[in-house]
């Protein structure tokens, strides 16, 4: 469970998920399981879809109509807990943010790993976001296929040669 | 001697809060610290931090440092003593601080103390090897300094430090073996945990050291399970190839020139420790002597701001100048305090902050 | 020991310091501690303790814990991991309390 191991249930894990046909467009999965004070996702998103009471406690709550998947909250999550994921012609293409050294590049296959840390399957880099106003969190647009939907949320780290 | 109207101790964030405000109120101050940076620990916290806007949540450590250092650093007003280690507090606000070998005093109108806090150990055997180190000093030596602590760490504690540093440590190019705790469940926000852990990093609970190996440094750590008394349990002994053990076991407030300078103390364990009495404005039991950040209660850095901003709101008042807007500024960082203090992970502060008498 | 690349951290290219460690020469980068630098050259043992001798290095590095005391051109108990660190220093391994000559 995840308060000793760190990896959610598959439970907890969907309850973050809209229905499969919401997804045809892309949508923020805001993976923030427990209380803490913090509201960055709110106040970044410029389309109001995301809540966070005046008790900044209190988790998160997203209205899916209002979502765009334009992914600036998930740059700005300082836990770092949401990714967007839309379905796409038996693809999942995610965006994820990301930030180790050196940054893959577009084209790039990549290790795709599930939340208790393991690679699960091969993805491909589509597009790396990385501008002044993201502050070094960099944005990767990931795709794998559609069946690792509920278990893919990073890619693994390489580093450079030293 | 030297004399100024307020003297602050230690230049973190709840110092440099402080600083701001009795600036701002148009008393002079005089800023010391003991490192040749202003920021505190804050000058090595690369991750984005938490709260709302008010704390400059989502805006990284490094960066939030600077916005303080900027808002106070050019002021006509304000005096700052680097690489000056405060030895020596009395009762009729003299301070003495060395610098390089000589020594100094000053005499302030008002001392706030903002001194931080002390990472705490844990026995086991050979814990004095080279190769264990503290959390923090883990991130000082990587952050400020650029250097790698070793290749192979094995981490204790999962408080936030203990998980940050973690992730802090791959972002570095470090290897991180396990994360291991010694409580049934993790300690810090579990965005921290899940952010290592789908990074390959184990975490396992109930854990502890039993012993580092090694002759001149560590070699290898010795882990075991615990029970429900937090004893040892033989047979689960398992071997950790690892260079470095960083310890994220906790922090105690630096509350020795308080004590020195006579100021009540009391023994408050979930505020870390020994711990400065003060009331809610942040007033010790020493006429117009303050305690604000992690010396008054082992806290997050932005609520050591808000914090800072309380104390130094209370300094200037008590110096005699009028603070526009006083009682509505108080009110809004009360507020906001508790706000960041409100959810789950707040309630062992709060629990301190009622043994204190802070709050009802 | 010293990070290359830092997804956050831009390191600047640094000047070179050369102080020496128990007679050997050593080099540094600016803005080191003295502390910092032995490290980054692979020395983590940096004294003795009083009565047991045994090996110490640093343990907090923001100089609260006198784990990291060395003899700094002469000065015992010098906090090597806030002492910055300056060209031509000589550093010792410091042997039990330390003394004043």
């Amino acid at each position: 469970m995840i308060e000793k191991t760190g990896v959610p249930s598959e439970a907890q894990i969907k309850s973050c998920f809209p229905e499969k046909i919401t997804l045809k467009k892309p949508k923020a999965i805001i993976e923030c399981y427990k209380e803490i004070p913090c509201n960055p996702c709110d106040t970044s998103c410029p389309f109001d879809a995301i809540t966070v009471p005046e008790d900044i406690n209190v988790r998160p709550s997203i209205d899916f109509d209002k979502c765009t998947g334009c992914g600036i909250c998930v740059y700005n999550c300082p836990g770092l807990a949401i990714s967007v994921m839309q379905l796409k012609d038996g693809k999942v293409s995610m965006k994820i943010p990301y930030e180790f050294t050196p940054l893959p590049s577009q084209g790039e296959t990549v290790n795709v790993m599930n939340r208790a840390g393991e690679v699960i399957t091969p993805g491909t880099i589509t597009k790396v976001q990385r501008t002044d106003k993201m502050n070094k969190t960099a944005l990767l647009h990931v795709e794998i296929p559609d069946a690792y939907l509920y278990d893919a949320i990073t890619i693994e780290v390489k580093h450079g040669s030293e | 001697m030297k004399t100024t109207e307020c003297l602050i101790v230690g230049a973190g964030p709840a110092g440099m809060r402080a600083a701001k405000r009795l600036l701002d109120a148009g008393a002079e101050v005089t800023l010391i610290d003991r490192s040749d940076m202003l920021g505190g620990q804050l000058t090595k916290q690369t991750h984005m931090f938490f709260g709302s806007e008010k704390q400059h949540a989502s805006k990284r450590g490094i960066d939030i440092m600077q916005l303080m250092i900027d808002d106070i650093v050019n002021h006509p007003k304000l005096t700052v003593i680097k690489n000056a280690t405060v030895v020596a507090m009395y009762k009729d606000r003299v301070v003495g601080y060395v610098i390089g070998e000589t020594y100094h005093r000053i005499q302030a109108n008002a001392i706030v103390v903002a001194a931080g806090a002390s990472e705490k150990a844990i026995p086991f055997e050979n814990n004095d090897l080279p190769g264990v180190y503290a959390a923090g000093a883990v991130q000082t030596l990587m952050n400020v300094y650029g250097v790698k602590p070793g290749h192979k760490v094995l981490m204790v504690g999962s408080g936030n430090i203990g998980l940050i540093v973690t992730y802090q440590l791959l972002q570095a190019g470090v290897e991180v073996v396990k994360l291991i705790e010694a409580a049934d469940s993790i300690g810090g926000y579990l965005v921290h945990a899940s952010k290592i852990k789908r990074l390959g990093v184990d975490i396992e609970t109930n854990m502890s050291v039993k012993r580092a190996i090694g002759k001149d440094e560590v070699e290898a750590a010795e882990i075991w399970r615990l029970d429900e008394a937090w004893q040892g349990i033989e047979g689960t002994e398992e071997i950790i190839e690892c260079d470095v053990i960083c310890m994220a076991v906790g922090l105690a407030p630096l509350t020795e020139l308080l004590q020195q300078m006579g100021a009540k103390i009391m023994y408050v364990r979930e505020l870390g420790g020994n711990v400065p009495v003060i009331d809610k404005d942040h007033r010790t039991s020493i006429e117009r002597v303050y305690a604000c950040g992690d010396m008054a209660g082992i806290e997050e850095a932005s609520s050591a701001m808000m914090a800072g901003e309380i104390a130094g709101l209370s300094a200037a008042v008590d110096l005699g100048y009028h603070v526009e807007n006083y009682e509505d500024d108080v009110a809004r960082l009360r507020h906001e305090l508790s706000n960041l203090r409100d959810g789950p992970h707040g309630e062992k502060i709060r629990l301190g902050l009622k043994k204190l008498g802070v709050l009802s | 020991m010293r990070i290359k690349n830092h997804p956050i951290l831009g390191f600047k290219a640094r000047k070179t310091i050369t102080f020496t460690f128990d007679g050997k020469t050593y080099q540094g980068l600016e803005g080191d501690t003295i502390a910092s630098a032995l490290h980054a050259a692979g020395v983590r043992k940096l004294s003795e303790s009083i009565h047991r001798k045994r090996p110490r290095g640093f343990y907090c590095a923001i100089g609260n814990c006198a784990s990291c005391n060395m003899i700094v051109n002469g000065a015992p108990n010098v906090r090597t991991c806030i002492t910055p660190l300056e060209e031509g220093m000589d550093v010792r391994m410091q042997d039990g309390k330390g003394r004043v000559e």
